[in-house]
């Protein structure tokens, strides 16, 4: 039987994921979304790969990910984010962090000799 | 082990390529088959009930270099063709279930890799060889140049009463199969009985194994929920680089070894990497398997032989 602070974190758990689930892909920032330009590129992201992509709790964002050469995807399955970035367009992720911590996101178009290493990590502070 | 097993698999003698040996248990002949693992639906010992067998070689990743991890990557497909090619008695035909050549960025030198490759595998004995791609050969250009050299990324084809059906869940680049190949699955299963033997050959698992790992298909449940209404369905598949047995309802998943590199079980380490060399075991975890196929009972008795 779970106890009232194991629903508690369930239910921050969830709306994490239930803003990052919705209206990605074409939805342009929203009113109040922080927008936060991502590069990616065979074989990294940036910000992200290099340096994680800093967030705050409670402030709602929206990562306005490009790719500089190819198709690339950008998926996590901890923050349900499963996206393809593509040349000459804007892939719109959205993400209401409501809880702090550390989530890793990796690319998930097969992109060439490096794409296994094409990763990053967000972190909600 | 019954004796008209052994002698149909009898080596006849494999020559020692380079430093490199074949048996690096130094064993002889036939204690190395008496260690091979069996995994099947026959029952053990029995007589054989089966009417012909086939090879799976998958993972061969001609091209592949990093000492590392396989000292002896130049020759592995070569070892693999001596090692098919020495048995006594030729399996109906041989399947190659994907990642023919390792990656390559370069578009010229993909076509020269997967060239290179199918010399080599043209050395093979077996009268009937196929292949199929995996992300490594297609996901690049979308299967352009292995299609140049090995045709169509999805296919049937009818063998003594089995059905084979090859799906492609490598030429898209994100790992899915697509409407326009669901479609033509929906139709190809459509011609079919729904108790006939169907064997499926794919590259990447249809099932969600670990998706952080890009061990999965994106659409593969559909492809699943096509099989399903099919009694006697098997799938063989590769990528993941080791024996795994798992089940979709009735539907039996096996998964083959790569013959270049070995992969660490799911989630058993935080990332995913190629297992380094064991001086001390050379080609640990690696192998080929030949499976024993029954059409009358649609079962498949898979024998895995380490390289």
């Amino acid at each position: 039987m779970l106890n009232v602070k194991q629903i508690s974190s369930m239910g921050l758990f969830f709306s994490f994921f239930a803003a990052a689930a919705f209206a990605n892909g074409s939805t342009p920032p929203q009113p109040g979304e922080i927008e936060i330009p991502v590069v990616a590129r065979q074989f990294d992201f940036t910000p992200g790969t290099a340096s994680a992509i800093v967030l705050r709790q409670g402030q709602p964002v929206v990562l306005s990910v490009t790719t500089q050469d190819r198709k690339h995807g950008f998926f996590s399955k901890e923050l349900n984010i499963d996206e393809t970035v593509v040349p000459g367009k804007v892939t719109y992720i959205h993400i209401n962090p409501t809880h702090a911590g550390t989530f890793q996101f990796h690319c998930s178009v097969f992109c060439g000799s490096g794409h296994e290493g094409m990763q990053g990590t967000i972190v909600v502070q | 082990m019954a004796t008209n097993e052994i002698d149909r698999r009898k080596f006849l003698k494999l020559v020692g390529i380079g430093g490199g040996v074949v048996f690096a248990s130094g064993l002889g002949l036939y204690p190395r088959f008496a260690k091979a693992a069996w995994d099947g639906t026959g029952p053990s010992g029995a007589a054989r009930s089966t009417d012909f067998y086939f090879v799976q070689l998958s993972d061969t990743h001609f091209g592949f270099t990093d000492p590392l991890i396989n000292p002896n990557s130049d020759q592995m497909l070569q070892l693999a063709v001596d090692a098919t090619n020495a048995l006594e008695d030729q399996p109906d035909f041989i399947m190659f279930t994907g990642d023919l050549t390792d990656i390559v960025d370069n578009d010229r030198e993909r076509r020269r890799r997967l060239g290179a490759f199918k010399t080599v595998a043209s050395r093979l004995r077996c009268p009937m060889v196929r292949f199929m791609p995996g992300e490594h050969d297609a996901s690049l250009d979308e299967g352009a140049a292995y299609k140049e050299f090995f045709g169509d990324t999805f296919y049937t084809f009818d063998h003594k009463g089995i059905h084979f059906v090859v799906i492609d869940n490598v030429s898209d680049p994100s790992g899915s199969i697509g409407a326009t190949q669901l479609a033509w699955l929906k139709a190809t299963l459509a011609k079919f009985r729904k108790n006939d033997p169907i064997v499926v050959f794919t590259h990447r698992p249809l099932f969600a194994l670990n998706p952080d790992w890009d061990w999965w298909t994106k659409d593969g449940q559909q492809a699943i929920d096509l099989l399903m209404p099919y009694a006697n369905v098997t799938v063989f598949y590769g990528h993941i680089h080791q024996n795994l047995t798992f089940t979709t309802g009735h539907i039996n998943h096996y998964s083959a070894r790569s013959t270049m590199f070995a992969l660490p079980v799911s989630n058993s380490v935080p990332v995913k990497k190629k297992i380094p060399w064991d001086a001390a075991r050379p080609y640990a975890g690696l192998g080929f398997r030949e499976i024993d196929a029954n059409p009358r009972k649609a079962t498949y008795k898979k024998k895995e032989f380490p390289l």
